[in-house]
């Protein structure tokens, strides 16, 4: 038996004496609606500029393009090494092979020094929303485990279009399944940043510095 | 015995001097008052830009959801608790119970032991703050290392922090540009000799200094903004990316979160997540958020300890008028509207919370029994500013009235009848409800405009019992516009 445990809950109970044993619903109601859908008409554009106001380079293009797309968005910022997670999409790893890119493959997984010496990573997404212009990962097969997406300076991220929704209910409803099965999550909403000197707003502390998304519409 | 983190200021938070010693030190730095004004004025601004974009009733219905999901938690924690416990532990985890700090600490402090580890990271939390737990592991041998850039450099700056969301808020970047020059080197990768007062460049310093420590640390230990009780999910809200460091590499990692942090559902997080980033850095979202289950296989710390921490919360459960105090999600949006705090900033509060949820809450999590947290409920002006910007409606003004009344109470039990707790007897009232504090002022206002007209400076005596207060305390004249219209009038538009 746990004492201390004892104790809290005990403490707990002689605090909550006015509390009437009723159902927790019928005590403490919530009448928030849940999961509601924000209206908005063009969802891609709002996504698309709240991204641009976190700093992060926005690629619009057909799905056929993304391979392309995104061997250009790791030259953009002279990436020279790409670690890529073991379930990206053959044709965008094709791409970054033939673009002479070094790709170094999470099999084993690779340590953190090893990481710290990868110039970028490329990874698909979960569920973005539009209006706060964030990108949730859930650590799946294409997106790989959550160091891969942090301790490289540069993250390529390819978000597909019907995978933006509205708002943060909209995600949270969609990312229950993840989180059921397991999977942890990371919200992403531009690059790293701080406002800890004078609240001025510096892009780029410890997660990646360069955030380019590849919008694949 | 040499120290392995840079030293704290000496002596316990808790042994302060009263608010108004304090107060009046602080108001004597004119550096610390112009960064503070700077800083509230800036977040005030861009805060109430943040909201507008949701809208005014959107944002209302978001703050009710917030404050009835808080309010069912208090009123059930116990059966959200055992819940958050049996749904961790399914997914791997260890619950530890800590009834006070030093229960937590010694937890903490031997998981640490057991891991034979010189160096921990962490992740800014104002519990282990408010347990003092970087001290614990310093005398136990461990070094701990503070890595969000404000508290490096608090920690570098032997220093405490005052603010909490932007612990060096009370520093200006010259101040910084020196601490990391002289320290730096001292706990590891020294700042570049070259080194800048430009923002960007510090920070770019603060990455070296840190990502070595990052790169070989075995033992992680954060906070949590929120622990769902259904799901067993822990979540990290941060902008840094150092907290996804910490959450990431290490091997093990303890979380300590205070009890009142427990959420029902999953579902419930798509209410704060609206309002924390709105309300606290002013961002539509905070650059990073992480959830975690548990263990995840082959990704992240495969151990992960998690130590629920009453600390005194029971206490505030208890009190009525104190409970809605634990709704609190630390966005410190009451902070950087409270007219008092701008002033003397967050060193004066004896406390890890400073501002209105400071006086609000410490009297309830430690009690009022040493002279710091008896001063800390007048360290207040009943403006009501902070209740209208907090994201969870915590009605502040009237359990900060209501703290004065238990000092006053207190110190009548204490001793022989005392001149100042009749006045209070008489003004509880007024003190009771803002509304009629405000009505009192108006009255006062007013015949502050005739006074003025008259030039009279102060007031003749006052009929008791008031007069036995305001005899003693010298009380001015009111001035011709009270305070709440004055800052109705001069602030609220400049938000
Ligand atoms: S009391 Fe309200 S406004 Fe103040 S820090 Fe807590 S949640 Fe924010």
């Amino acid at each position: 038996m746990n004492t201390a445990k004892d104790v809290i809950l005990t403490r707990i109970k002689s605090a909550l004496a006015d509390v009437p044993s009723a159902p927790i619903e019928e005590d403490a109601p919530v009448t928030w609606e849940y999961g509601k859908v924000a209206e908005m008409p063009a969802i891609l554009d709002v996504f698309v500029d709240a991204l641009e106001d976190y700093k992060a380079t926005v690629y619009r293009v057909s799905a056929a393009e993304v391979p392309k797309t995104v061997v250009k968005a790791l030259k953009s910022k002279g990436a020279h090494s790409v670690v890529l997670p073991a379930g990206l999409e053959a044709s965008w790893r094709e791409a970054i092979h033939h673009a002479k890119i070094g790709i170094h493959d999470d099999e084993p997984p690779l340590t953190a020094p090893q990481l710290n010496e990868i110039d970028a990573v490329v990874t698909a997404s979960r569920i973005s929303i539009a209006s706060t212009g964030t990108i949730v990962l859930d650590h799946t097969p294409d997106q790989g485990r959550r160091a891969l997406t942090l301790v490289p300076d540069i993250h390529v991220c390819v978000v597909a279009a019907d995978s933006v929704v509205s708002d943060v209910p909209e995600a949270v409803a969609k990312l229950k399944a993840s989180i059921t099965a397991g999977q942890p999550l990371t919200f992403i909403s531009g690059g790293s940043a701080t406002s800890d000197i004078e609240l001025q707003r510096v892009e780029g502390v410890h997660g990646p510095r360069k955030l380019l998304v590849v919008l694949a519409e | 015995m040499t120290r392995l983190t840079p030293a704290p200021p000496p002596g316990k938070l808790i042994d302060s001097p009263p608010f108004k010693v304090n107060a009046k030190k602080e108001l004597a730095n004119p550096v610390l008052r112009k960064n503070l004004r700077f800083a509230t004025h800036t977040i005030r601004a861009k805060r109430r830009l943040r909201v507008s974009e949701v809208g005014e009733e959107a944002w209302q219905q978001l703050r009710d959801a917030a404050a009835e999901i808080k309010d069912r938690v208090a009123r059930h924690l116990d059966t959200y608790l055992l819940q958050l416990e049996e749904t961790l532990t399914a997914k791997g985890a260890v619950v530890h119970w800590a009834r006070d700090a030093a229960e937590a600490n010694q937890i903490v402090v031997d998981l640490v032991k057991a891991k034979q580890v010189q160096d921990v990271v962490k992740i800014k939390s104002m519990v282990t703050q408010e347990i003092d737990l970087n001290e614990s592991l310093e005398a136990n041998g461990v070094a701990a290392w503070e890595t969000d850039l404000a508290e490096l450099i608090v920690q570098l700056g032997h220093d405490r922090p005052s603010h909490i969301l932007v612990p060096a808020i009370h520093r200006n970047r010259s101040e910084v540009r020196e601490i990391f020059l002289r320290e730096m080197g001292r706990y590891g990768t020294p700042a570049p000799a070259d080194l800048s007062n430009d923002p960007p460049v510090l920070a770019a310093a603060a990455r070296t200094h840190l990502r070595n420590k990052f790169l070989a640390a075995k033992v992680a230990i954060s906070g949590g903004n929120f622990a769902i009780a259904e799901t067993g999910t822990l979540v990290i809200v941060e902008s840094e990316g150092n907290g996804r460091m910490c959450l990431t590499l290490p091997e093990t990692l303890i979380s300590v979160v205070g009890i009142e942090k427990v959420l029902p559902t999953f579902d419930d997080l798509e209410v704060f997540l609206q309002l924390l980033p709105r309300s606290s850095t002013a961002e539509r979202m905070n650059p990073y958020t992480s959830m975690w289950s548990g263990i995840t296989p082959g990704d992240g710390p495969q151990e992960l300890h998690v130590v629920l921490v009453d600390n005194g919360r029971t206490q505030a459960l208890a009190d009525e008028i104190g409970r809605p105090a634990l709704r609190c999600i630390r966005c410190s949006a009451c902070l950087n509207i409270c007219p008092v705090y701008e002033r003397v900033g967050g060193h004066a509060y004896g406390s890890v919370y400073p501002g209105p949820i400071g006086i609000a809450l410490t009297p309830q999590l430690r009690g009022i029994k040493s002279v710091i947290d008896k001063s800390l409920p007048f360290a207040c002006s009943l403006c009501n500013a902070c209740a209208d910007v907090c994201p969870v409606q915590i009605p502040l003004p009237e359990i900060i009235v209501h703290n004065r009344n238990r000092v006053a109470e207190a110190k009548q039990s204490e001793r022989r009848p005392h001149l100042e707790t009749t006045a209070v007897g008489a003004m509880t009232w007024v003190w009771k409800n803002p509304k009629h504090w405000e009505k009192m002022l108006k009255l006062a206002g007013l015949s502050g405009k005739a006074l003025a007209a008259l030039r009279v400076q102060s007031l003749g005596p006052l009929p008791p019992p008031i007069s036995a207060w305001s005899n003693a305390r010298d009380l001015p004249a009111p001035p011709a516009q009270s305070f709440r219209e004055w800052w109705k009038r001069n602030r609220e538009g400049a938000q």
